[in-house]
């Protein structure tokens, strides 16, 4: 049998497989180069965005749990005029699809961070964090209110042509209703689950381990809460479902394409082992030949439940 | 273009140094000889499923084949470490971070290293022309490290304990405050220094009020250990006097002192 097929499409992005990188976990790209052959990745996402530079939350910023991570980094960013001059000469060398992760503090920010990279070269995407549990305004307000995620994805869809991915949180009774809300608002895609709102105290002290009192939980826990998310989500909309959460190896990024999602993203599991996306590529091509799939699309949604 | 390499160290050597204290030798040639003094590797450490989280450590002595890591089992990490065996291969991520400036012409170098914080301080001192003055400092004589391989570099040896149950009792920045008194008056000084917060903020507090440039290594928890989760910040001023958060395992872990911005948090005893 020949190779397999792995290329995949999330709006008008055309990847050349499913396997992308979560936001804040690979940076801006040229941290990983030399280790990381970002050449083989199906895209890109970038740490989150917003208009001017954000300082972020005092550490401590992140504890180590059982089976996991809970961070409170607070989206600290280099704003985007830092980002673009800085990081896009690199990213458009490298032959891969950059989606770029943003957020704002209100509606209008939402819109205005959307339309100033409408028309930056070499930017495919958007993905907006509309899920961050870690800062006061913004984030994870919006994605837990249904008419504020309609307005904030309405007026990011108002303000560019770019493949637009709202991010949608894990922290909502109903994950179905807020997929067809982004989908109804003009959404291309979406992308789950962000982390889960999460709180660690050190018994000795008595005080939270994180700055930030409560964070958010990611890394191999949080896989099978994020796999039923993604198959409530999928089979909600018609629009690309992008799967997220606890990837550590390709039996969980195939949970995630069974369960109904287009592509998938490593998040945590970069810190453990930088090179875990190539093996998770390498082991959907593996399960592919060996379950006879000539093309990585017909495992899309195949779960039978 | 990054110098980091990933790697599978063989380990060559797994052994108790004292109490808590444990050397590992790692086979990494392209690591060693890529390593400056200062910086560290993060380490996935075998058998601590379900952590997940590398661990980082400072590069005590490295040759053209391998690494020596000098570490004391303080924590989770450390503690799985013992199950670590000769023969066994390790994921190794290195050589990461800033390390010391090479370039310090005409100093008298002062090296000040609390615990196992000394370890991170022999190859900066070996790459120096000429010997320098070394204050190492613990809470006993168990916790006092490297002595014989400063001294077989000529180095002027001082000790402290907290105890005194070695050297001079009390903290090691109360006898650098001493020698500067009297040994070390006059002299065209820089201080290069690795322990407890505590220790890094008293060296600074020394360093400012003498005018002196202190180089100052900075121990944390990280997550990545490349730059990109920005977990283990502390607060740093750029020249203009501009506050940001840096990141120790990127921008440092080596910081000159007066760019670290200490919380009152961290107790200096002296």
């Amino acid at each position: 049998m020949s190779r397999p097929r792995l290329e995949t499409c999330v709006g008008a992005i055309r990847m050349k497989n499913p396997v992308m990188v979560a936001s804040g976990t690979f940076g801006y790209g040229p941290e990983y180069d030399g280790v990381v052959d970002m050449g083989r990745l199906g895209a890109i996402v970038v740490k989150g965005i917003s208009l001017e530079p954000w300082e972020g939350n005092p550490p401590p910023r992140l504890v180590e749990v059982t089976g996991g991570l809970v961070n409170a980094i607070g989206l600290q960013n280099p704003g985007v005029d830092g980002f673009v001059r800085e990081y896009m000469p690199f990213l458009r060398q490298k032959g891969v699809p950059v989606i770029v992760n943003i957020w704002g503090r209100s509606v209008e920010e939402y819109a205005e961070v959307a339309a100033r990279f409408d028309g930056v070269a070499g930017v495919a995407g958007l993905e907006l964090n509309i899920s961050c549990p870690n800062i006061k305004e913004g984030g994870i307000a919006f994605g837990t209110d249904p008419g504020a995620a309609a307005r904030v994805i309405s007026a990011a869809r108002k303000a560019t042509k770019l493949t637009l991915i709202p991010k949608l949180s894990p922290n909502v009774p109903d994950i179905a209703l807020f997929a067809k809300i982004a989908e109804d608002a003009g959404a291309d895609a979406v992308s789950l689950i962000n982390s889960i709102p999460a709180m660690v105290i050190d018994i000795e002290t008595r005080r939270p381990a994180l700055a930030n009192t409560t964070g958010g939980l990611t890394g191999p826990a949080v896989h099978p809460v994020a796999v039923r998310l993604v198959w409530q989500a999928a089979k909600a909309v018609k629009i690309p479902v992008i799967g997220m959460g606890g990837i550590s190896g390709a039996r969980e990024a195939i949970e995630f394409m069974l369960a109904g999602a287009s592509a998938v993203a490593v998040g945590t599991a970069n810190f453990t082992d930088p090179s875990v996306t190539a093996a998770v590529i390498d082991g959907i091509e593996e399960y592919l030949v060996r379950k006879g799939v000539g093309d990585v699309r017909d495992i899309i949604g195949a779960v039978r439940a | 273009m990054n110098n980091m390499r990933l790697e599978n160290a063989k380990v060559i050597e797994h052994k108790q140094f004292r109490n808590d204290y444990r050397l590992l030798v790692l086979e990494c040639p392209g690591v060693g000889l890529a390593a400056k003094p200062g910086q560290f590797v993060h380490l996935r450490i075998p058998g601590q499923e379900p952590f997940i989280l590398r661990r980082p450590f400072s590069i005590f002595k490295a040759d053209d084949r391998t690494i020596t890591l000098l570490y004391k089992k303080i924590g989770r990490g450390t503690t799985a470490m013992e199950s670590i065996r000769d023969g066994d291969l390790i994921s190794l991520l290195g050589p990461l971070g800033n390390g010391f400036p090479l370039d310090r012409k005409g100093i008298f170098p002062v090296v000040v290293g609390g615990g196992y914080g000394v370890a991170a301080m022999y190859l900066l001192a070996k790459q120096f022309p000429q010997p320098g003055a070394v204050f190492i400092g613990g809470r006993k004589a168990d916790d006092i490290l490297c002595v014989g391989d400063f001294e077989a570099m000529k180095w002027q040896v001082h000790l402290s304990t907290e105890d005194g149950s070695a050297g001079s009792k009390g903290l090691v920045t109360e006898l650098l405050e001493s020698w500067f008194a009297g040994d070390g008056a006059g002299r065209n000084v820089e201080i290069f220094a690795c322990g407890p917060d505590g220790m890094l903020k008293a060296v600074t507090r020394q360093a400012e009020k003498r005018g002196l440039k202190a180089w100052i290594s900075l121990d944390t928890h990280m997550g990545c250990g490349v730059g990109v989760c920005l977990a283990c910040v502390c607060k740093t001023r750029d020249e203009k006097g501009n506050e940001q958060w840096g990141r120790v395992c990127k921008e440092g872990p080596v910081f000159e002192c007066r760019r670290i911005v200490w919380s009152d948090d961290v107790p200096t005893k002296a």
